[in-house]
């Protein structure tokens, strides 16, 4: 089947391999005392809004492992096709491999068969994969994107429902953007006016909840093109760090120079003829 | 939003919901309400869309983890337009409900679904069919399902009557799904009707202002 790379029905049962390894990995770690480090989380806000000409994706770009912020500038907007975005919350991992393995076997899909791909295609794959895996792949998904039958903003949740909305947030930061987006969505909405909307969604995201902050990256999907900002807006609360830290020559003075000749000698000689024909 | 997946029976987004099927002389009346929760307290969906077309006279109705309901569906789905195509004839209502009782008797451990099939076929004309959440499949004259049911049992088995006209099936359909949903915390939203006749299928939305109100709201 020339799509066969898309339609395959993947080999049956789950693939937990890294799952034992996990376990014997941790065993063999002092005997359980250390533990392995937590995955990465993106506790995020991403949002989405359906406007006139197209689809604005917002998120925010804070990873967190924990407590710790790992993460400063993650970038949760993944790219799928050259006409569908996907922003992911829920764990960095399963939501960086999951849109790899979409892009690629879209690339693949629209190489074989000719056609741009649709985002309802690129839901129904999502869904399927989601689904088989019963919800441990942790990946809660907004897919927009503008194809030929338009302009299009889905819901992926880690257990495999999808629904198709005009405007959605999903994340820790989900409530809080949602407040926002419930007082002041309006069906068929301006450009700009919906890039206000999702960044004040992702703001009010970042302001309520702990697992979100730092910057605001924005993507603007359109029939003509995408235009990927990011960011869209830095965080107020930026340090300055020196981010150089080479010294000149001479910054350390020199006490004593000592010289020691290292002595070799030809143990072995072998010549290989390399013929250029 | 872990937290919120932990109370919850179902895993992930649940369509805690009032379902039902009706028979009325010459077609079918299918309904649901539009409402996805997580963990019985987070409205994840107002807007959910329950009534799954799975062929030109065939719907079902789902509830249940939306998860589980959505994959089945979309399986019998193919299933059945490819025995349509094999069999060169549109397929039973009995056929479409058989498809979805073996995904689910099959696969009893793993899902959490229940289906109520309705439609109409040129031999034997309208009929409605339970798929419960074991896989037990039941043909009935009207049913009821979802958790929101509970509250109607009394006003369905009371209102129904054998060969109503379309206007009372609609009539019948709307206030039980009005009476569910007002009682029902995991009901809600708008009400989707499905009239499915010889002659068509015919969709009706009713904003939640627009439903029958009864005393005391």
């Amino acid at each position: 089947m020339a799509l066969s790379n898309v339609v395959e029905t993947p080999a049956s049962g789950f693939n937990f391999e890294n799952v034992c390894r996990n376990v014997a990995l941790e065993g063999l770690l002092q005997g359980g005392q250390t533990k392995a480090p937590k995955p990465m989380k993106t506790g995020t806000t991403i949002a989405g809004v359906l406007c006139k000409n197209g689809v604005v994706l917002g998120a925010d770009t804070r990873a967190t492992s924990g407590e710790v912020v790992a993460d400063k500038m993650c970038a949760k907007i993944h790219y799928i096709s050259p006409n569908i975005y996907c922003c992911g919350a829920g764990t960095a991992a399963d939501t960086e491999k999951t849109t790899d393995l979409l892009s690629s076997n879209l690339t693949i899909f629209s190489m074989n068969s000719g056609r741009n791909p649709r985002v309802v295609m690129a839901v129904n794959i999502l869904q399927d994969m989601l689904f088989r895996y019963r919800g441990q792949i942790g990946a809660s998904l907004i897919l927009g994107g503008v194809d030929c039958t338009g302009n299009h903003l889905y819901k992926v949740g880690p257990y495999g429902s999808i629904d198709n909305v005009p405007y959605l947030a999903m994340g820790s930061g989900d409530l809080a953007a949602l407040g926002i987006l419930e007082d002041r969505f309006k069906a068929d909405m301006e450009m700009e006016e919906a890039k206000e909307l999702v960044r004040d969604a992702i703001h009010s995201g970042i302001m309520s909840d702990l697992g979100s902050g730092n910057n605001i990256d924005i993507c603007v999907i359109t029939k003509q093109g995408v235009d990927y900002i990011r960011p869209y807006q830095e965080s107020e609360y930026k340090d300055k760090r020196q981010r150089r830290y080479k010294y000149r020559p001479g910054t350390t003075s020199i006490l004593t120079e000592k010289i020691v000749p290292l002595e070799l000698e030809v143990v072995q000689e072998t010549v290989q003829r390399m013929d250029t024909a | 939003m872990e937290k919120r997946f932990m109370d919850s029976q179902i895993k992930g987004v649940s369509t805690g919901t009032t379902i039902l099927a009706v028979t009325f002389n010459g077609g079918v009346i299918i309904g649901s309400d539009s409402r996805a929760s997580i963990g019985g307290y987070y409205v994840s969906s107002k807007t959910i869309n329950k009534l799954i077309q799975v062929h030109d006279r065939i719907f079902c109705c789902i509830a249940g983890s939306l998860a589980d309901a959505q994959a089945v569906t979309k399986a019998a789905k193919f299933q059945i337009s490819f025995h349509s195509i094999q069999m060169e004839s549109p397929p039973l209502v009995k056929a479409a409900a058989s498809v979805l009782k073996e995904l689910c008797y099959n696969n009893k451990e793993e899902l959490q679904a229940g289906f109520i099939t309705a439609g109409w076929d040129r031999k034997k004309g309208p009929q409605v069919y339970t798929v419960a959440l074991g896989g037990m499949l039941l043909s009935q004259p009207f049913t009821i399902g979802g958790s929101g049911s509970t509250y109607i049992y009394g006003y369905a088995d009371a209102k129904y009557k054998p060969d109503m006209s379309k206007e009372e099936c609609l009539q019948f359909a709307t206030n039980a799904l009005a009476l569910a949903m007002g009682r029902d915390n995991v009901s809600g939203g708008v009400a989707h009707l499905v009239v499915i006749t010889e002659e068509g299928v015919e969709h009706i939305v009713i904003p939640g202002d627009k439903l029958p109100k009864f005393h005391d709201e």
